[in-house]
């Protein structure tokens, strides 16, 4: 690591003020991506700001009968909460499949949902859900909008995530075909049924997550596995890398996508 | 710029002025010379680094010693109590899971949190638990018995305390 500045504010004000402060500083929340880049030598922050202490970031609670979730809490916390498990059991399910327990342990919401990674699972149920995402300027950025491309959102580089509201739907599943090693999504499929219509977000499959249209318009005209099998599969903007080739990826969206319809009934 | 930091190690309280980007396994092994915690991997991979932060498993490689200001932390030589061994390490040794024994330290402090979690774990979930810390032996199956066997054993201490 390259030696850098530390800063620990207390308040999501003083986090704001010491961002805007400093360009060349970064966030630091669960750590569990950003350490493994300092390490690396992959950035070179001359500050890092720890959202680690600021209670307002951090917490559940139901809201318009669907759920907020601030942006640093854990994912252990979201995988063990009843509240998720009642209101949104999907999320729960989908967080209890991130990475590993340790990981599970430390990593937080907004920092996955803020670094997009192309195979992280948090950025399908944003955009699978319809969430919105809130930050420290007051903005309420809908999921659609927020992930702009690999490693890119929406968010401006003195903003921080604050929370994610999600809907509640009508039935959603998330399903993953995992890579072994690092359980990073090689493709994972969120499928929601939701009161704006159906909605389903691939993760892994390309270089940031998107909205299979085609399976959301054979899905709202029949909730079917046939549905799905009637689809094919455009393979020619998806990744091919060690891990898949492109056909295989278009081939597993719609393996994904049967198995998200099983287990959301 | 050196910043200061505190925290309270196997119920020992500790300070010392470190670096900012001083990870907490390097203020455990190079600060406190608590050398049981083990850098394996060093990328967050292998899990045998693994200590509690205020009683959750993490991996001390990917964390800053700073993030850990004020919090309770155990290390695997924090686990026995008045020199008897924890049931953990008990079941480790009797049922020898582990062959050289590296990883073994990270392998008992994420047992012992799954058991805090789940005092009755089935031998999928304890394989399923088992996915942030790996085994070069490829050692697991008596790793598995070993996390099953300690799981009763404090099942059965929980009731006789009752």
């Amino acid at each position: 690591m390259y030696a850098f500045d530390y800063h620990r504010p207390a308040s999501l004000a003083e986090a704001a003020q010491l961002l805007a402060g400093n360009p060349e500083a970064k966030l630091l929340a669960g750590g569990q991506t950003y350490i493994p880049t300092l390490k690396q030598r992959l950035a070179k922050p001359a500050a890092v700001i720890d959202l680690g202490r600021i209670a307002e970031l951090r917490g559940i609670r139901e809201e318009a009968g669907g759920l907020t979730i601030g942006a640093t809490t854990r994912h252990a916390e979201v995988a063990g909460s009843p509240l998720v498990e009642r209101v949104i059991p999907a999320l729960a399910a989908l967080a209890e499949g991130i990475g590993d327990p340790q990981v599970r342990n430390c990593g937080t919401l907004g920092g996955s949902i803020a670094n997009n990674d192309p195979a992280a699972d948090y950025p399908a149920a944003v955009v699978g859900l319809g969430a919105t995402v809130r930050t420290s300027k007051g903005r309420s950025i809908a999921g659609d909008d927020f992930f702009t491309g690999m490693f890119e959102t929406a968010l401006e580089p003195d903003e921080i995530v604050t929370a994610v509201h999600f809907p509640k739907p009508e039935k959603a599943a998330y399903a993953k075909f995992p890579n072994p090693a690092s359980r990073y999504a090689i493709v994972g499929v969120f499928l929601a049924k939701t009161a704006g219509g159906v909605r389903v977000a691939v993760t892994g499959a390309a270089p940031c997550v998107f909205r299979a249209t085609a399976l959301e318009q054979a899905l709202a005209q029949s909730w079917s596995a046939a549905a799905i099998d009637g689809v094919t599969i455009d393979a020619s903007n998806l990744n091919s890398d060690i891990h898949a080739q492109a056909d295989y990826r278009a081939h597993l969206i719609k393996v994904m996508a049967k198995r998200a319809l099983a287990a959301a009934g | 710029m050196a910043i200061a930091v505190s925290m309270t190690v196997n119920g020992k309280a500790v300070g010392a002025e470190i670096e900012p980007r001083a990870l907490l396994v390097q203020f455990l092994r190079e600060h406190l010379r608590l050398t049981g915690t083990r850098v394996g991997c060093d990328t967050g991979q292998c899990g045998a680094c693994t200590v509690h932060v205020n009683g959750r498993a993490v991996k001390s490689c990917l964390v800053l010693a700073a993030q850990a200001q004020g919090a309770q932390v155990v290390t695997i030589e924090g686990l026995a109590r008045d020199g008897e061994l924890h049931p953990m390490q008990v079941a480790f040794s009797e049922h020898h899971g582990l062959q050289c024994g590296f990883c073994t330290p990270g392998m008992i402090m994420s047992a012992a949190d799954l058991l805090q979690r789940n005092p009755d774990p089935t031998e999928h979930e304890v394989r399923e638990w088992l996915e942030g810390n790996l085994c070069r032996c490829t050692g697991y199956h008596n790793i598995v018995k070993a996390i099953l066997a300690a799981a009763q054993t404090m099942r059965g201490m929980a009731k006789a305390a009752e």
